[in-house]
């Protein structure tokens, strides 16, 4: 569990010696992530090791950790989301037709947009609870479904011209150095892990997750449990959404299908680390960070963006990998 | 093994090899001799012999772990016999252990009890399942198949659609696809195109109504009028009675003996499988038992279950038990709300409750609680650890303002490992990491620690070792004597025999036979559930007249 050590009960209560061996596979992605940067470091260090760099990689990717962490709340519970990169150019979009080109105020956009990132939570539930379709195939449809409607609605355009607010809010505006937008990453990861190990719903979640046939008999509402999780995680890719609007300070109808994968390969990936064996959004934000910062290095190093999508695609696979060593290559049950 | 007390009736005239490990006769289709095997330090079968004669149907019959399963398994190549065994197939040596997968093509076709049929496929598909799998053949002929598999159905008389889908079909009707199929399979692997062989029915009625099992036996004796022999294993006196021309009883792994159907009793066999002469059975007088009523059930109709009424009393140990698919194991489930029930009510001291509506929220809300035999399946999570799953029921104990207190959850996994004897007594440690006995004590105390009304167990002690059993009884006996009423659903009749003060023996979903005080003894509990589907047709019967 969370602590190295532990009290052995049954008759003399005994101090167990600290446990190496579980440290080094909860945190060998933390070291794995420092080598990557002495490495890149080392090699590029004016252009790497700049705080220029260092603050845009943690202020840019901040969307791609929300999307992670929305990821990880159905994913616990057994669920995949393929549409939260989808929701989230939806969200984007919405912001951009309703704010830039309607004139809407910003905070009503805003609404619209979480309100659309709770309806399709409550769609993608519908269909996989009611009709019992396997949520891979469901979201993949509505997913497939909602980027038609964000082609339709931009017209397939770029649209810019979003309220300086917005970027102010995110991007601009600094703390420490970094933008503000990483903090509110931060924040929900400390939310979420307070949500995951401290409250009956987390353990609720964790144990729909596991072993539905156990949560139900052990009288959880296992089908409620889902349908939370899955509006959570529509809620989260809206907010995701607005974050990418405002680092950018405009909506596209195409870059943000891009996040799918990494999301999902950080995912995996900190379900490695921290917790391992688990789904943790300590261990997502690692991952996220170290994803980016071997694709930012590889960049950095002249190395074409074709490279982007081998190590996103590489990182996914063999980190499901490390976590069925991690589980002794028992069979998956993702139902 | 120790011999048993009571002699052993001798077997009629020509069953069992001749003494001395001869040649088997000649007439004999399959013949089987000191076969063995072992399992760590016990033996599971041993030294047995068994010869079925050609065009014969030879019955099979044992408790539970008397080997025969072991023996099914031998023929069909899962298990390696120890060596030294024989057994050879129409005069042929069969090589030992039998290779995976050769058995049928040797004229050894099973039909096993889930009987092995994909459900979604149709049913030509799972008719030529086997064929279509192992053949080299590159294209199908469906039109020439389905014209066989008609002209094989309109020959045994059955009217069964191939197209159809094997799920759209009845229970009845899917036992009888799969023992059509073992009988073709049998007729594939001979070049003379007879059906000469062994076809083994491990166990193929409990889940079939009557009417059912009467048109399966028809079934059979038409396959073995085409050329088979049959093995027939069942726990059921009454269908061996009815279908074999011989029957072998195994006890403790040994062959126990080989009675003449025709001129045998359905006690000669119960006394058989027993081992030792039974005092008969009289009518009980009924134990009023001294506490109060605290749980009632009342027309409780579900799965197999039909128009059950129950009365509990405070501390009370029930234990239900009957053969495979008579539905006493089915109960725990529908009180708890786990499976549909059809209709019925359940009063407790909380409340009356509409079975139709109960779900285990609610269920545990009015003090029930339900320890599945599923160990890592439905009762308890096995990638999660001890202190996860031992306080699912009581978390909401240990919030306090900041959050789950887990300082606090540890202490309990541990306190309760302590008390319950779980060992190593270690809160962090996975569920699957445990033993089976010790992940039963874990989850026995998950719900012991929530001081049940009523406890729910199904199974409670498969699986677990002799000591980790008898500290588990103990736990019962506290939760007893503390007032909770306890139900346990079991095939087990040396546990029930030991723990419960009552016991309900099922056939076909109904109460047939209560036993109370002197009467919960092993062996009375055995032979009560051999006879037990006798006794519901009997009544079934007496119930159409009246």
């Amino acid at each position: 569990m969370t602590d190295a050590t532990g009290v052995t009960g049954a008759g003399g209560r005994t101090r167990r010696k600290f446990d190496w061996l579980h440290f080094l596979e909860a945190y060998a992605l933390v070291a794995a992530l420092l080598v990557l940067m002495a490495v890149f470091g080392m090699l590029k260090p004016a252009a790497f090791l700049s705080w220029a760099n260092i603050s845009t990689m943690l202020g840019s990717q901040a969307v791609l950790v929300v999307l992670t962490l929305a990821l990880i709340i159905p994913l616990t519970a057994g669920d995949f989301d393929l549409s939260v990169a989808s929701m989230a150019t939806l969200s984007a979009m919405i912001l951009a037709v309703l704010n830039a080109e309607g004139g809407w105020p910003l905070w009503a956009a805003m609404l619209v947009a979480l309100g659309a990132g709770i309806v399709t939570g409550v769609v993608n539930a519908a269909f996989i609870l009611y009709f019992r379709i396997h949520s891979l195939i469901v979201t993949l449809g509505t997913g497939t479904f909602i980027q038609g409607v964000v082609f339709w609605i931009s017209g397939s355009m770029t649209i810019s011209g979003l309220s300086d607010g917005l970027t102010e809010y995110v991007i601009i505006t600094r703390l420490f150095g970094i933008p503000l937008a990483f903090y509110y990453a931060l924040g929900l990861c400390v939310l979420l892990w307070y949500v995951f190990e401290y409250t009956t719903p987390g353990r609720r979640l964790l144990f729909v997750g596991r072993g539905r046939e156990v949560a139900r008999l052990s009288g959880i509402r296992v089908e409620r449990v889902r349908f939370a999780a899955l509006i959570s995680s529509g809620f989260l890719s809206a907010a995701g959404g607005m974050l990418y609007a405002g680092t950018i300070g405009a909506a596209d109808p195409l870059s943000g299908q891009t996040f799918l994968l990494p999301a999902f390969a950080a995912a995996f990936l900190g379900a490695t680390a921290v917790y391992p064996g688990r789904f943790n959004p300590f261990g997502s934000l690692v991952a996220v960070y170290f994803l980016i910062v071997g694709i930012t290095g590889l960049t950095i190093l002249g190395i074409q963006t074709f490279v982007q999508n081998l190590f996103y695609g590489g990182a996914l696979v063999i980190a499901v990998a490390l976590s069925q060593l991690v589980r002794n290559r028992e069979q998956q049950d993702f139902s | 093994m120790t011999p048993d007390l009571n002699p052993v009736r001798t077997a009629p005239a020509h069953a069992g090899a001749a003494p001395g490990g001869s040649v088997p006769p000649e007439s004999a289709a399959l013949a089987i001799h000191g076969l063995s095997k072992r399992f760590g330090g016990a033996l599971a079968l041993d030294a047995v012999d068994l010869d079925i004669a050609e065009g014969e149907v030879h019955g099979l019959l044992g408790q539970n772990g008397s080997g025969k399963s072991t023996l099914i398994k031998i023929l069909a190549g899962f298990h390696a016999p120890e060596p030294g065994a024989r057994v050879t197939l129409h005069g042929a040596d069969v090589p030992l252990p039998i290779p995976p997968g050769a058995a049928r093509r040797m004229g050894l076709a099973f039909v096993h009890q889930h009987l092995a049929m994909l459900p979604s496929l149709s049913v030509l598909e799972n008719l030529r399942l086997w064929r279509f799998s192992t053949e080299r053949r590159w294209r199908i002929d469906w039109r020439r198949e389905q014209a066989q598999a008609r002209e094989t159905f309109a020959r045994f008389g059955l009217d069964i659609d191939p197209r159809a889908r094997l799920a759209d079909l009845s229970q009845v009707e899917r036992a009888l696809v799969a023992i059509v199929r073992a009988f073709e399979d049998l007729r594939a692997g001979n070049a003379s195109g007879t059906a000469r062989g062994i076809l083994i029915l491990d166990e193929p009625t409990p889940f079939l109504p009557s009417a059912g099992v009467d048109q399966l036996f028809s079934l059979v004796r038409d396959v073995v009028r085409e050329g088979a022999s049959v093995i027939f294993v069942s726990h059921d006196v009454d269908e061996i009675m009815e279908i074999t021309d011989r029957a072998t009883v195994l006890r403790d792994g040994k062959v126990a003996g080989t009675l003449e159907t025709a001129q045998s009793s359905a006690d000669d066999f119960v006394e058989m499988i027993i081992g030792r002469k039974v005092e008969l059975f009289q009518a009980w007088p009924h134990d009023a038992a001294a506490e109060p009523v605290t749980v009632r059930v009342e027309g409780l109709s579900g799965g197999m279950v039909k128009d059950l009424s129950l009365d509990l009393h405070r501390g009370e140990i029930l234990g239900l038990t009957g053969l495979l698919g008579s539905g006493f194991d089915e109960l725990p489930y529908l009180l708890y709300g786990a499976r549909p029930v059809a209709a019925g009510r359940l009063d407790l001291p909380s409340g009356s409750f509409d079975l139709r509506r109960m779900a285990p929220p609610a269920a545990i809300a009015a003090g029930i609680a339900l320890l599945p035999s599923d160990r890592l399946f439905a009762a308890g999570v096995g990638s999660l650890s001890v202190a996860d799953n031992v306080t699912l029921p009581v978390l909401g104990e240990f919030l306090s303002g900041l959050g789950l207190d887990w300082g606090g959850i540890r202490g309990r996994a541990r306190d309760l490992g302590d008390r319950y004897d779980v060992r190593p007594n270690r809160a962090d440690l996975l569920l699957s990491a445990l033993s089976g006995g010790n992940q039963q004590k874990v989850l026995m105390a998950k719900w012991l620690q929530t001081d049940p009304v009523l406890l729910l167990l199904d199974e409670p002690t498969q699986g677990v070792d002799v000591g980790a059993r008898q500290r588990l009884f103990q736990a019962l006996g506290e939760a007893a004597q503390g007032g909770t009423t306890i139900v346990v659903a079991s095939t087990d009749a040396e546990q029930l025999a030991q723990i419960c003060d009552r016991v309900l023996v099922f056939a076909r979903g109904r109460i047939v036979q209560e036993l109370t005080g002197g009467q919960v003894t092993k062996e009375i509990i055995t032979e009560q559930c051999l006879r037990s589907i006798g006794v519901e047709a009997i009544r079934t019967k007496e119930a159409a007249r009246a």
